[in-house]
């Protein structure tokens, strides 16, 4: 019983960055109709955007340290944060210790910003091309995006931890009356379901009690009228590239204390996200939320040890077996609109 | 008599067939001038450097380019002459190998087999390579070391930790000079049981494929012989990234030691995600619940950050030794690039240095010359001590480190300490035990 609640508590959190990225990759589908290949390198880079605030918050300036020797037996050279200097020292740690937190407001912006390049710069010529060529261009700029962050970042995972106050886990058995020690539950996991769902709750809440996306849709079905009557679609187009961006930005951010971020998280999650908008149905919002959790869960279940002694290596293909089944027998996903890629 | 028929597209025709049959690789065929592939006939001989300049490794595989960068600027007299000081052999006299100079070539494994397997060839059949090396894998290593004995080249391996390459797979133009797995288990054993006792029930995660495996087969049999239990041993995929639903039962299954036999990415991410649950904190079976990662790598250890502290593991080599060659190794390499050499760079410089050594040993640069100059060779002063190159399987054998993650390191290099030297008479072991047959060396000709 105690496994089961662990591995659905680790399924949330699993399915909370898949949910996020698929709401975004549904919301470029769904109102843009362009097939995204790159949002995993937008999760990759606001997780890199975590990155460089913590390492801006850490520049510092060499001081000698002549009580101290380096590897060479030379007097060490001791890094002094330029934050300690502005701040003091126990304020600077805080700074220091809540980077993560404070980049979201860091990421926001640049997220967009780089949305909006995108849009602007790639993604409006491929409007009405093929979802073949659309797929081709954005999976080659994922490339170059994992390049480029590759040469500036090295190859290796960066930590970038939680703040401290993060550190440690929930007893959640000890809660919920089982013995203590057997669920036990990151905290900082906590968080980022938390903080999944209120994005989620947040780009509903926009959808919902705004008239923004209905004239995005409107801009899809017929361009020449809605912009004959005075309404500036491309701009609506490309805001809401930035706002796809954004999400999955986001979700990235957050997501680094959990893995250390390395050039090729990106691609690591794509695949799967796509997974989950296939299943969830493509253009379905709620679809995509509802499937990358269930999703994760699934996962997680596969990677028991009990599960992997009936029926070895179910864990690396569960998913996509799963897509398999939903293609075959309800091609729209569990949620699609009928007709969607029933063709 | 008839009329030779000379037109444009005769002419085209027959060109094209002698181009193509002039650029045709000749590495398999028979080389009725040269007595073995590649022989160096001009003023020059080219090395070719085999490493992962993209993919997971790219950071190690550039320390490795950084030390066989290294190692070329000593064989041909300049720098400071690094470990030609304290090598025990004093064959190597500064002017090249043989006299010739000493280029090099370098290829991308990009951590893949058969990308290494292709930039391998490349460097031998366009480049002239004579020897190869290189390299972060074990799969990589195995791939390489069975092209190179195909195309009578000496392979000298890189960062290879898997039993496999001098074990079931080896080849007898290979040779390795770092540990392998058996070593690290036979080592960390002793250690373990010291500091943890001998009552302990241990969980095993371990990386899918052929270095996972000898690891875990090498870790388990070693502790097992001391008293532990092993509660479970679970295989995860090489390409997971999240180990949290393999984390989480650890501490239901009423195990109170974890061990990672994970390497790199793999590492980096179980080991943080084992501290993200809180199992270092944990008391379970009323002992601390510790972990241990058999086989360290200092630059992967910076990407786990402080969650390193305290968690045995072992290495080949590190730079805080303080015997001679250790000595000089660091000095030598800090001052040309100002940060201390890795193992990775430790053994690839190393083995360049023994290749050359050898060849000036054996007279020739023939592989099976250099073969027989390798096999048995005893050697001391490049950082590990006394050191047997042996015969039966082309596996040095060198006292083995124990290490620790620093409490409180002082730099980004500082993050480990040694906290045993064991002594290679410990973790020594019968060829046969492994299986595989070295075969004869292939001289390509």
């Amino acid at each position: 019983m105690e496994a089961i609640i662990l591995q659905i508590l680790n399924g949330l959190d699993k399915g909370s960055a898949y949910a996020l990225i698929a709401l975004g990759l549904t919301l470029i589908f769904g109102t843009l109709g362009v097939v995204n290949f790159a949002h995993g390198a937008l999760f990759m880079i606001g997780a890199f955007c975590a990155v460089t605030l913590s390492r801006m918050l850490q520049i510092s300036h060499t001081v000698i340290d002549e009580t101290q020797k380096d590897f060479l037996g030379n007097p060490l050279k001791v890094e002094v944060p330029y934050i300690h200097e502005i701040f003091g020292q126990t304020t600077g740690d805080v700074i220091i210790d809540w980077a993560v937190p404070i980049s979201i407001l860091f990421a926001i912006p640049v997220m967009v910003l780089i949305g909006v390049a995108m849009e602007r710069g790639l993604i409006k010529h491929f409007y009405s091309r093929p979802h073949a060529d659309q797929i081709l261009v954005t999976f080659g700029l994922a490339i170059v995006l994992q390049e480029i962050i590759k040469y500036y970042y090295g190859a290796n995972p960066i930590p970038t931890p939680a703040p401290d106050a993060f550190r440690g886990s929930f007893d959640f058995g000890a809660a919920l009356g089982f013995d203590p020690n057997t669920i036990i539950y990151p905290y900082w996991r906590l968080v980022y379901f938390g903080f999944a769902a209120l994005i989620i709750g947040g780009v509903f809440a926009f959808l919902q009690f705004t008239t923004f996306v209905m004239v995005v849709r409107a801009g899809m079905a017929d361009r020449e009228t809605v912009q004959l009557l005075g309404i500036n679609i491309d701009k609506r187009f490309t805001l809401m590239f930035g706002l796809a961006a954004a999400v999955a930005g986001l979700a990235g951010v957050m997501y680094t204390p959990i893995n250390s971020p390395n050039y090729h998280m990106g691609m690591d999650f794509l695949v799967l996200s796509f997974v989950v908008v296939v299943v969830g149905g493509m253009g379905s919002l709620p679809g995509a939320v509802l499937a990358g959790f269930l999703l994760g869960i699934l996962e997680s279940f596969a990677s028991m040890r009990e599960v992997l002694e009936f029926l070895p290596g179910i864990n690396q293909i569960i998913i996509y077996l799963v897509a398999i089944i939903i293609l075959l027998t309800r091609p729209r996903g569990l949620m699609g609109r009928k007709g969607v890629m029933e063709d | 008599m008839s009329k030779m028929n000379l037109t444009r597209r005769g002419v085209l025709k027959t060109g094209a067939i002698a181009g193509a049959g002039v650029a045709a690789p000749t590495i398999f065929t028979a080389q009725s001038a040269a007595a073995f592939t590649n022989e160096p006939t001009g003023s020059s001989v080219t090395l070719g450097f085999n490493v992962p300049q993209s993919g997971p490794y790219a950071d190690e595989g550039a320390d490795e380019l950084r030390a066989y960068e290294l190692a070329v600027e000593h064989l041909n007299g300049g720098g400071d002459g690094g470990l030609m000081n304290t090598f025990s052999s004093k064959a190597l006299q500064g002017n090249g190998i043989m006299g010739k100079k000493v280029e090099y070539v370098t290829g991308d494994t990009q951590t893949k087999s058969d990308a290494a397997r292709a930039s391998a060839r490349s460097m031998i059949e366009k480049d002239g390579a004579v020897m190869i090396t290189g390299g972060s894998s074990s799969g990589v290593a195995v791939a390489v070391q069975a092209l190179c004995q195909e195309a009578g080249v000496i392979f000298m391996a890189g960062l290879t930790h898997s039993n496999d390459t001098t074990g079931k797979d080896k080849k007898a133009n290979g040779f390795r000079h770092f540990f392998n797995s058996y070593m690290s288990g036979a080592a960390l054993a002793p250690i373990l049981a010291n500091n943890y006792g001998t009552d302990r029930r241990a969980y095993h995660l371990t990386a899918d494929y052929n270095w996972g495996y000898t690891t875990e087969e090498a870790v388990r049999t070693s502790t097992e012989a001391m008293g532990w239990e092993t509660v479970a041993a679970v295989k995860t995929p090489l390409t997971q990234t999240d180990f949290s639903s393999y984390i989480a039962p650890v501490l239901q299954s009423g195990a109170d030691v974890l061990v990672l036999n994970h390497y790199g990415g793999n590492m980096v991410n179980s080991l943080t995600n084992a501290v993200q649950f809180g199992l270092r904190d944990k008391l379970v079976n009323d002992k601390n619940f510790e972990i241990v990662v058999p086989l360290y790598s200092r630059l992967m250890a910076k990407g786990a950050g402080a969650n390193v502290k305290g968690i045995f593991g072992s290495t080949n080599w590190h730079w805080s030794l303080q015997d001679e060659g250790s000595k000089q190794f660091v000095q030598s390499f800090g001052t040309k690039y100002g940060f201390p050499p890795s193992q990775a760079a430790h053994t690839c410089y190393v083995q360049a240095m023994l290749y050359a050594d050898a060849v000036e040993r054996a007279g020739s640069f023939n592989p099976c010359a250099v073969a027989e100059a390798l096999e048995g060779f005893e050697f001391d002063g490049m950082g590990n001590g006394p050191t047997l190159y042996r015969a039966e399987d082309h596996q040095c054998f060198k006292d083995v480190l124990v290490v620790k993650g620093k409490e409180n390191p002082t730099s980004e290099f500082d993050l480990l300490e040694i906290v045993e030297v064991t002594p290679v008479s410990q973790v020594t072991y019968d060829a046969s035990i492994f299986g595989g047959e070295l075969g004869s060396c292939n001289p390509g000709a």
